[in-house]
């Protein structure tokens, strides 16, 4: 292994008939710290999750995880991984405590030390009321508590989380995102992947951004909020008529250059100074006397990197 | 640990957790238990009445046994799909376990759930006047013999369920193969009363070799007109059975194995 960090992946690339998932990725996870992986439904982000976890072999490039080839040592990969899977892979018919009592034995834990380990487990995901009943009695957010034990069941050094939170109430989201403190607190190694910006604002360390299969930016999250440029401005005028004038007003208004709708009458622009900057803007274009239909004013979404990174919007990309 | 140690452990917990799979999902349960019930009185009394009565129940208790037992394969066809579709084989492949494991623990307990089968089977039978004639030892050996064809069965099954697209495709995958290969034998009639090519078919059909095995062991005798027709294969029927069974597992072990890492890691 090339380095000390816990993760690292050398031009991975990864080919499903002719489409290519993986088009060269280079990424390093240094120890004790959390990388997230951040893109659209289809940009290669479970592709990578599953060759680190040794569930796919990459088609060229090299990997290691805990100072293990991925390939040649899948073993020794698996002994120091947890995984949790973006579908919630627990057994329906098994009870909350049967499922991770499972995982510690498959771990090779005897069975004193695995039943003790499950009930740790229930206890700290705030299963405990739950642990003997079948889990397909239980609801989304306790499923996924439920996956995210069964990765930690022995304790392992590096944690891959394929988007935790998907599909989770804002309570379960911030419950997941405590547990993910906790772990890197404990000292663990967390690659998560994620399609909010906000999540991986949160939670990572570093960001990676990929599309296409390919990484387009990384940064901390404030170095690619400062890429998008701050907050976004947008405003909607009643005539096409009026798209030019309003393109030049916030073009003075704001920090960049503005990206103009020309069909929906819409133009954006990042901005510096908020509310301030906003009404900056309806100051001028009332002067000029354009017809505003609607303006907004939000802060930078994952739409917004992949715009300002790729000039096209991730959602037309998950199609 | 050397491998094989290690993949009886670890496929040991995996028969646990399926055992209690099939108990707690009363859809299997009632696969598992009504169903041998169900066939032994079904054909019994069905085809018993028009077909030769008590001698003929008795003839045909080793076919249902055969019928029933290589149904269970279906366990192990949709048992495995819906692991695959449900990413339980993920988290499985993503723990440092043998890789044997879900495999051999997946046909190990629907060997439990044959082994059951035979039980209630073998008591259904009883009552409806099959009797062990031959000595103890033969008996022991037919049921010997039918859990090793139950176990081969559940490799097919196994190769099948890792090769179906969906749970759907499985259900039916897994079972429609069985209905030529359980009729087009000395199941249910005597393969001299089929026509030609299907009597040369039937003659030579493993499933007829564990048939006519298990009833020469234990002693039922046929009803007029369903003698097994003479030739090699009935007359080697237990020599013939066990080769053909070796065959299946020589094959189907390999190839399911090697099809669980191909399509685990899609």
């Amino acid at each position: 292994m090339p380095t000390d960090a816990a993760v690292r992946a050398e031009a991975l690339v990864k080919t499903f008939g002719s489409t290519r998932a993986l088009d060269g990725i280079d990424l390093e996870i240094p120890t004790g710290t959390v990388l997230g992986l951040l893109g659209p439904n289809g940009a290669g982000k479970t592709t990578a999750v599953r060759i680190l976890t040794t569930l796919l072999r990459p088609d060229s490039g090299r990997a290691w995880v805990a100072g293990h080839d991925v390939q040649t040592e899948p073993d020794a990969v698996r002994r120091s991984i947890g995984l949790s899977g973006q579908y919630a892979a627990v057994d329906e018919n098994l009870t909350g405590f049967e499922n991770l009592y499972m995982v510690g034995r498959l771990y090779g834990m005897n069975k004193p030390r695995a039943r003790e380990r499950a009930g740790q487990l229930i206890d700290r995901f705030r299963l405990t009321d739950a642990a003997n009943r079948p889990a397909k009695t239980y609801s989304g957010g306790m499923r996924r508590r439920l996956d995210l034990a069964g990765a930690l069941v022995a304790e392992p050094p590096v944690v891959l989380l394929d988007e935790p939170t998907t599909g989770l109430d804002p309570r379960g989201r911030l419950d997941t995102w405590e547990v993910i403190g906790e772990l890197v607190a404990d000292g663990a190694t967390v690659l998560l992947t994620t399609q909010y910006l906000e999540e991986a604002d949160q939670l990572a360390d570093t960001i990676l951004v990929i599309d296409h299969g390919r990484v387009i930016a990384s940064g901390t999250a404030d170095q690619l909020k400062g890429e998008v440029g701050g907050e976004r401005l947008e405003i909607v005028v009643t005539d096409q008529s009026e798209v030019d004038v309003t393109t030049r007003v916030l073009a003075e208004v704001g920090t960049g250059e503005p990206t103009v709708d020309q069909h929906g009458r819409r133009v954006q622009v990042a901005v510096s100074e908020g509310a301030k900057s906003l009404v900056e803007a309806l100051r001028r274009l009332d002067v000029e006397s354009v017809t505003v239909l609607d303006v907004g004013l939000h802060r930078p979404t994952l739409d917004d990197v992949f715009l300002s990174l790729t000039g096209h919007a991730a959602e037309e990309d998950a199609k | 640990m050397t491998v094989l140690v290690q993949g009886l452990r670890d496929g040991g917990i995996v028969t646990w957790r399926n055992l209690l799979n099939v108990r707690r999902n009363t859809e299997w349960l009632m696969a598992a238990v009504v169903q041998p019930i169900m066939f032994v009185l079904l054909f019994a009394y069905v085809f018993g009445g028009a077909l030769g009565g008590g001698q003929y129940r008795e003839f045909l208790i080793a076919g249902i046994f055969v019928q029933t037992t290589s149904f269970n394969s279906a366990f192990t066809v949709i048992g495995l799909c819906s692991d695959l579709q449900k990413g339980i084989i993920d988290r499985f492949r993503s723990l440092p376990m043998s890789r044997l494991a879900v495999l051999l623990g997946r046909t190990t307990s629907d060997l439990v759930v044959s082994m059951l089968a035979l039980v209630i089977m073998s008591l259904c039978g009883l009552l409806v006047g099959w009797r062990i004639r031959g000595s103890i030892l033969d008996a022991v050996l037919a049921y010997l013999l039918l859990l090793l064809f139950a176990f081969a069965m559940s490799w097919v099954g196994a190769l099948i369920g890792l090769s179906s697209p969906s749970v759907e495709v499985a259900q039916s995958a897994g079972l429609v193969w069985l209905f030529p290969l359980t009729f087009v034998s000395s199941a249910f009639v005597g393969a001299g009363t089929m026509p030609g090519p299907l009597r040369a078919v039937a003659e030579w059909n493993p499933f007829t070799a564990v048939i006519q095995s298990v009833r020469d062991l234990f002693g039922n005798e046929a009803p007029p007109g369903m003698a097994p027709s003479p030739g090699w294969p009935a007359d080697n029927a237990v020599l013939y059975a066990l080769l053909c069974l070796i065959a299946i597992l020589a094959v189907f072990v390999p190839l399911s194995v090697a099809k669980y890492r191909r399509v685990a890691s899609r």
